[in-house]
């Protein structure tokens, strides 16, 4: 077998690597401007209490998840029980942001699937998941004591992400000091 | 029950490929005729089975089935039905069957139309064909399939992304495919001719009409995806690079070789080996581009739902097809002789030049898109790949083979001689420099690279005049009529050539004199661009079912006449509430003219963006004078007659060696 024969496949086994790499790598994980910046602060009415003001100026001092939501998101309804089991477990507080919504339908959906939520904002213009940056819903955000964002994650939370990425990072920042 | 039929098809349409992979393959081996005369009948049911799952699943889109997960994400009752049919293939696992059914598609065309090729070959090449398929169906069933119910159904869908709801989505992602995918038929017929020991003119005569076809699609296709991002996207561009886009180019870059090298392997007999692996890279090109787009390995403006698990199903794919074909071909290449031999000055030495320029092009298109992942890989940083890179390196590449088309079609087989070809082509440099050194004064202003850019453009149409009259001329003294005398193929290779002049010109005068203004107007403001004066008349809301918009009324004014009214819109889509920009473009022959809609300022006023673009529709006339040279060429005569006899195939190509032998040696 003559060897220049071979070079076309040479190459492309070292591509091969690379594109293999590539796959392992996530492009997703394109850092958001957000990351380690303070969290965008906003003040809105609570969805079951249309009276109530949420401020999440009102969160500091502690790490807590800030979870985008909507009743018409597809998405949402795969990632939903995991949030549900995820309040269970009282780890973490988890605060919604129902973004662009009917206070009738976000009830109902919550009603038929349970409410992880301490408190979910009402954010019905979506002028605050402007704010964030939101360009797909659900997205969640871990915010630590001192306020600043410290993770993003676009699309639904899998369980493997809650377990091999979320609450690790939690942790962590939940034994760092308060200030 | 309807989504089961479909599900339940593509699990027969996988069941039917693994027995098309194997039997024809292992038949034609053994030498087994009734395993090799299966392979018509199982292509043709696997299509059977493919088109009934996609029938399924635009049934379930037409009637917005929100049981099904795929269609709960892409569609939407009040989306409009063509873009309901659209969105079928609107994200990755419509796609995906899409690409299946082409892929099928045209494995029931080679059944279908090779009819008096010979049992054995067939045989290899559908189930060649049925191996690709087989992977891509386990594909499509394992980790992407559409048919996935949704429990409890959604009340209403997500709907389509507003950028896709748009005429652009119904035609350009299938005419794309079809080209991509088509040139696993080359692929096919490659792997079959090496497998088989036979490397001969027949078999480049077999594959090039499929070859062309393929490559006419995709450069329709490519050029529709084109036009769509500069009417879409707002940004007044063409082309951006982007490594979706990229994805589509390089298959065609190394397609465009393929044709190229396969005409001297048919007519010659030389570049055998050379042709054989053009045609594995084109179509590993393919794969790899469906690999960049669909597994999320890099980021772009496409973005596509990313799943690592997919991309590793298609890299594992990708190794099997490519490596293994790359593998058969350093076991048997070597012993494929070699051609006829040619000198340093020869039609053959130019076309080498130019495959080895349109592969050095894909290389370079293939080295600035995995540049960011190879980066990333060595972890020397995130970095993206801008088209700085892009066009700088591809005007040094492509301005030697644009210089050598205008002489490929003119240098004699075998052995050219320079001087000859000087003195043939003085009159058609020197007609095309002068042109190219005045016509910037007629557009009001000369650059140098404009000048170059025309030099070019006007090069390779006199050439190809040239060329023309001297074949009419020589017909005329053999006494057959001019024109009508001459082959499909030599006149489609000329008007293909000729497409790519008219889209040197558009590129070129586009970047040279194209104005791009972005204006705050107020109602009754007025501004000028490019002797037009264009007067902005408020804006008014609009409503349709689907979404709002908010329409601007800008008056065009030319030597004080009211041109036209163009109707620039913001668009806000109901369900995915996404602002859309939708531009309001005047088309001319000569200069289109652009408005889009920025943002409300205060008072009334708006930001508005005018731009002037003249001749960029020249830009995709040319790719489509291009598609149409490649259709012409196809339909030559002699592709009909090879479908004929085996014997008589050959025969034919050593007639056609001969002919050619004889118009080289009168050229």
């Amino acid at each position: 077998m003559k060897l220049r024969f071979l070079i076309p496949l040479i190459v492309f086994v070292v591509m091969v690597g690379f594109l293999g790499k590539g796959l392992l790598l996530d492009p997703s994980e394109v850092p958001s401007p957000l990351i380690d910046k303070p969290a965008p602060t906003f003040e809105l009415s609570e969805l079951h209490n249309p009276g109530a003001r949420f401020a999440s100026e009102s969160m500091r001092g502690q790490v807590w998840l800030l979870n985008v939501w909507a009743s018409w998101c597809v998405s949402c309804r795969q990632e939903h029980p995991v949030l549900v089991d995820l309040a269970r477990r009282h780890i973490v507080p988890i605060y919604g942001l129902n973004y662009k919504d009917t206070r009738p339908d976000a009830v109902r959906w919550l009603r038929e699937r349970g409410n992880p939520y301490d408190v979910s904002a009402f954010d019905n213009d979506g002028r605050v998941g402007m704010d964030y940056g939101v360009y797909g819903v659900p997205e969640t955000y871990v915010i630590d004591k001192k306020g600043i964002i410290r993770y993003k994650q676009i699309g639904p939370i899998t369980p493997s992400v809650l377990r091999d990425k979320v609450l690790p990072l939690i942790q962590r920042l939940q034994q760092g000091s308060p200030t | 029950m309807i989504p089961e039929i479909g599900h339940f098809s593509l699990i027969l349409a996988l069941s039917v490929a693994m027995v098309q992979a194997v039997l024809p393959l292992v038949g034609s081996a053994r030498g087994n005729e009734n395993w090799m005369r299966m392979a018509r009948p199982i292509a043709q049911g696997q299509f059977l089975f493919v088109a009934t799952a996609f029938a399924c699943l635009v049934y379930a889109f037409i009637t917005s089935d929100f049981s099904v997960l795929y269609v709960a994400e892409h569609a939407n009752t009040e989306l409009p039905l063509q873009y309901r049919v659209g969105a079928v293939w609107g994200g990755h696992e419509g796609s995906m069957l899409l690409w299946v059914l082409m892929l099928t598609g045209w494995t029931m065309a080679v059944s279908v139309f090779s009819r008096k090729l010979p049992d054995d070959l067939i045989a290899r090449v559908i189930g060649i064909l049925g191996l690709v398929s087989t992977g891509f169906l386990a594909f499509i069933l394992l980790t992407s399939n559409p048919f996935i119910r949704l429990m409890p159904a959604a009340l209403e869908g997500r709907d389509l992304n507003p950028l896709l709801q748009d005429t652009g989505l119904v035609f350009h992602p299938p005419m794309l495919y079809m080209g991509y995918v088509g040139f696993s038929v080359a692929f096919a017929f490659a792997i079959a001719a090496l497998l088989g020991g036979r490397l001969d003119a027949a078999w480049a005569r077999w594959s090039r009409p499929w070859t062309l076809v393929a490559w006419m699609f995709l450069t329709m296709g490519i050029a529709m995806g084109s036009v769509w991002a500069y009417y879409e996207l707002g940004w007044g561009g063409w082309w951006f690079w982007d490594p979706v886009e990229n994805a589509s180019f390089m298959p065609w870059l190394a397609g465009t070789a393929l044709i190229h090298s396969l005409a001297v392997t048919e007519k010659r007999g030389s570049f055998k080996n050379w042709t054989v692996l053009l045609a594995i890279i084109t179509f590993s090109l393919s794969l790899i581009g469906t690999l960049l787009v669909r597994s999320g390995v890099l980021t772009s403006v496409h973005a596509f739902a990313s799943d690592p698990s997919r991309g590793v199903f298609i890299l594992i794919l990708l190794v099997i097809v490519t490596g293994g074909s790359m593998a058969l071909f350093a076991w048997r290449a070597p012993r494929v002789g070699l051609g006829g031999r040619f000198a340093l000055v020869s039609r053959e030495s130019f076309l080498l030049a130019n495959n080895v320029l349109l592969l050095v092009a894909a290389a370079t298109v293939l080295l600035g898109t995995l540049y960011p992942l190879i980066m990333d890989a060595l972890d020397m940083g995130k970095i993206s790949v801008g088209p700085p890179y892009f066009n700088k390196v591809f005007v040094p590449v492509m301005t030697p083979l644009i210089f050598l088309m205008g002489l490929g079609p003119i240098a004699r087989w075998k052995q050219a001689s320079l001087p000859d070809l000087a003195v043939r082509l003085r009159w058609a440099f020197g007609v095309s420099l002068v042109s190219a050194l005045i016509a910037p004064v007629l557009m009001g202003e000369w650059f140098p690279l404009v000048s170059m850019g025309l030099l070019l453009a006007f090069w390779v149409m006199t050439t190809a005049v040239v060329g023309l009259m001297r074949r009419v001329r020589r017909n005329q003294e053999i006494g057959r009529p001019g024109l009508a005398g001459m082959t499909r193929s030599y006149i489609g290779m000329q008007v293909a050539h000729f497409g790519v002049a008219v889209f040197i010109v558009g590129v070129t005068l586009v970047n040279g004199y194209q104005v791009e203004k972005d204006v705050r107007m107020n109602v009754g403001d007025t501004t000028e661009v490019a002797g037009y004066t264009f007067r902005f008349d408020g804006v008014a809301q609009t409503k349709v079912p689907n979404y709002t918009a908010t329409q601007g009324y800008v008056q065009v004014i030319r030597d004080g006449v009211e041109l036209m009214v163009l109707h620039p819109q913001k668009r806000n889509y109901n369900v995915q509430t996404m602002p859309m920009t939708e531009a309001a473009i005047d088309t001319g022959l000569t200069r289109d003219l652009y408005a889009s809609l920025g943002e409300p300022v205060s008072g009334g006023a708006w930001s508005v963006r005018i731009y002037y673009k003249p001749f960029i529709d020249w830009i995709w006339g040319g790719c489509f004078i291009m598609a149409l040279g490649g259709g012409l060429a196809m339909s030559d005569r002699r592709y009909r007659l090879a479908s004929r006899s085996k014997a008589k195939a050959q025969s034919d190509a050593v007639d056609a060696a001969r002919n050619l032998a004889t118009e080289g040696g009168r050229a």
